[in-house]
């Protein structure tokens, strides 16, 4: 068998959760020069920590999958 | 008419453009681990617990759903979570303790498969059918009902957004098979949580915590249970034994352990062990779901009783749209950037929905009506290729039912019913073939086929008029929730008692023919050689212990 390893589901998660997390998190920290003021809940700046908590969820799935897939586990 | 409740920039144009790229670079990357049945019809049996058991719920966690729950929250409250608590859970852990090992050991393809391998050819064939028709039938109306979000709330032109939608689905389940399908509903799961949850995080905050909300809420809307003796005392219009007999029993039990739709990801896992935690891992989110949709529903209904709140939902001709709650929320509390995530999350689920019953119907069509009475003795490669052109036709035929959804959309009505036509009966067929041993053959196909026609004879009954709801509920009031769950009840009934009674006075199998299949008959190998809290009974007796927490919690 010369095919190669398939990558896991969680790869394709964390790969997903991060790109997204870092455009929320850019939009976040956007947020923080130039303030939003029409929603309403504006104050919390949410892009901003949810994005962040998006960001690390995503690196959790994407660092671990793509280490065991370089070493072939 | 386009009211455009959500403003799309262009970030949020980049995040769905992104997500749509990425579920199509999933296929592609996926076609080459896709080359035999197994692989594309059963994702190679492959899958981990919780591979499987994160697609078993989001199969069948799709976009309307929380849309519509989180509605039907804002209308009947908190009894809106018996659809997830005891309307899902018990029905999730007796197939994964009861019947999972039966269907898994046997190595069937599908739920129809296990039909003739303990009854006959006429019974798979018979609710492969019904099967498929009820699929492709849900499929466009989903479609459809996409499509008629996507416009309200977006502006979306109706052709574009339904047509951009069902060609992606029908390239990524037709290049990677279940596995494609599976891929793509586990990153669903995961962009729903963090797509929608934020609603309910934001929506707590803003009105001044969880204890706030449910102070102003009434006890007709606060509570569980505790308003369920009277049919006068809850919105639903429903009383204990109907949601426990209808809902928590027949049709829930006839969902989660028969269609084959979430089923399919169980028969996917690795081995038996995994197929068997499935639904248990699948469990205990489904448990946490409320927890967005409820949440949501009752943030809405309180901000639309503070005037200072300035929140109301949409109206149609003087006519509440409960429907919009979850989008009017998202515009409330989400700018740029999170409108694109909140509508990418909705986007996920209406096409994993659409992928689930696509990849579905290509196994049921293939293995249970092209093979079983077509084209018998064809190459493995021959019903890939089947599988295949069965996805895109089915996706067709999906497009063909939107536009007739569209052309005539009081079908929609029928939405609710479909399941109780199916369902309900063969979940009487299967209890009975799998825990009975001298039911026949015969007794199976008539059994259902009453079932089957009873259920829908007694939906044309009250839809015209024919009959009130009430002679079904066996109460004055009836809505038509409350109708449905007795409608499944009595459907169930009638298939036992059909399938017993004919049972009596034809001949059943040769017993060496059930070994495997029929408990009684068959000593199946669990795992015995785990520490205890790998066991699959010690985790679902954990689902129970949080079950019953969260009844009484919220009673």
């Amino acid at each position: 068998m010369s095919e190669s390893k398939m990558l896991s589901i969680w790869f394709f998660v964390g790969l997903m959760l991060t790109v997204l997390g870092l455009i929320i998190t850019c939009m976040g920290i956007y947020f923080v020069f130039n303030p939003e003021t029409t929603t309403a809940m504006a104050h919390l700046n949410p892009s901003l920590w949810w994005g962040v908590v998006m960001l690390f969820s995503g690196l959790l799935f994407l660092i671990p999958s793509w280490q065991n897939h370089r070493s072939g586990k | 008419m386009e009211q455009m409740i959500l403003q799309i920039s262009w970030v949020d144009w980049l995040i769905i453009a992104i997500y749509f790229l990425f579920v199509l670079g999933i296929g592609l990357y996926l076609k080459k681990y896709t080359k035999t049945g197994e692989d594309f019809f059963i994702a190679g049996r492959k899958n981990s617990a919780w591979v499987a058991g994160l697609a078993f719920l989001s199969a069948n966690m799709g976009a309307l759903e929380l849309l519509g729950m989180t509605g039907n929250t804002v209308k009947y409250g908190m009894f809106t979570a018996h659809f997830y608590w005891v309307g899902a859970i018990p029905a999730m852990l007796f197939l994964a303790i009861y019947m999972m090992p039966f269907y898994y050991s046997s190595r069937i393809h599908s739920i129809p498969g296990y039909l003739k391998l303990r009854f006959d050819e006429k019974t798979r064939v018979l609710n492969a059918i019904a099967f498929a028709v009820m699929t492709l039938l849900m499929s466009g109306i989903n479609l459809y009902a996409m499509a008629l979000v996507l416009r309200t709330f977006l502006g979306w032109d109706w052709n574009v957004s339904m047509w951009v939608s069902a060609l992606t689905v029908a390239a990524y389940v037709t290049l990677g098979g279940l596995l494609s399908a599976i891929f793509t509903e586990i990153v669903q799961f995961f962009l729903i949580w963090f797509g929608l949850f934020l609603v309910t995080i934001l929506g707590i905050i803003d009105i001044g915590g969880w204890s706030e909300i449910f102070n102003r809420l009434p006890d007709s809307m606060g509570a569980l249970w505790s308003t369920s003796t009277d049919a006068a005392n809850n919105g639903m219009q429903v009383t204990w034994p109907g949601i426990i007999l209808g809902l928590g029993f027949v049709l829930s039990f006839g969902y989660w352990t028969t269609d084959f739709l979430v089923v399919q990801r169980a028969f996917s896992s690795k081995d038996l062990r995994s197929a068997r935690m499935t639904p248990i891992i699948a469990s205990f989110f489904k448990m946490a779901l409320p927890f967005i949709v409820i949440f949501a529903g009752l943030v809405a209904w309180v901000l639309t009783k503070d005037p200072n709140a300035h929140f109301s939902l949409l109206q149609e001709n003087g006519v509440v749209n409960y429907d919009s709650a979850l989008p009017m929320l998202i515009a409330r509390y989400y700018p740029e950037g999170l409108i694109g995530l909140g509508v990418t999350a909705l986007l996920a689920g209406f096409m994993a929905g659409q992928a689930g019953n696509i990849s579905a119907f290509n196994t049921v069509w293939t293995y249970d009506i092209y093979k079983s009475v077509i084209n018998k003795g064809a190459t493995d490669r021959h019903y890939v290729w089947m599988g295949r052109a069965a996805t895109v036709v089915g996706i067709l035929l999906s497009l063909v039912t939107a536009y007739w959804a569209k052309s005539a959309p009081s079908i929609m009505d029928y939405t609710q019913a479909i399941f109780s036509w199916v369902n309900a009966p063969l979940f009487a067929t299967m209890l009975l073939g799998m825990f009975v041993v001298w039911i026949t053959p015969n007794g199976a196909f008539w059994g259902f086929l009453a079932g089957m026609i009873s259920s829908f004879s007694m939906f044309l009954a009250v839809k015209f008029n024919w009959i009130s709801a009430g002679v079904l509920t066996l109460s004055k009031e009836a809505s038509d929730m409350s109708a449905n769950f007795w409608r499944a009840w009595w459907a169930w009934l009638i298939c036992l008692v059909v399938t017993v009674v004919v049972s009596l006075v034809t001949k059943p199998k040769p017993r060496e023919e059930l070994i495997g299949l029929v408990k009684g008959l068959t000593t199946i190998e669990l795992e015995k050689n785990l520490p205890f809290y790998k066991k699959p009974e010690v985790m679902a007796l954990l689902a129970i212990l949080l079950f019953v927490l969260l009844n009484v919690y919220f009673w």
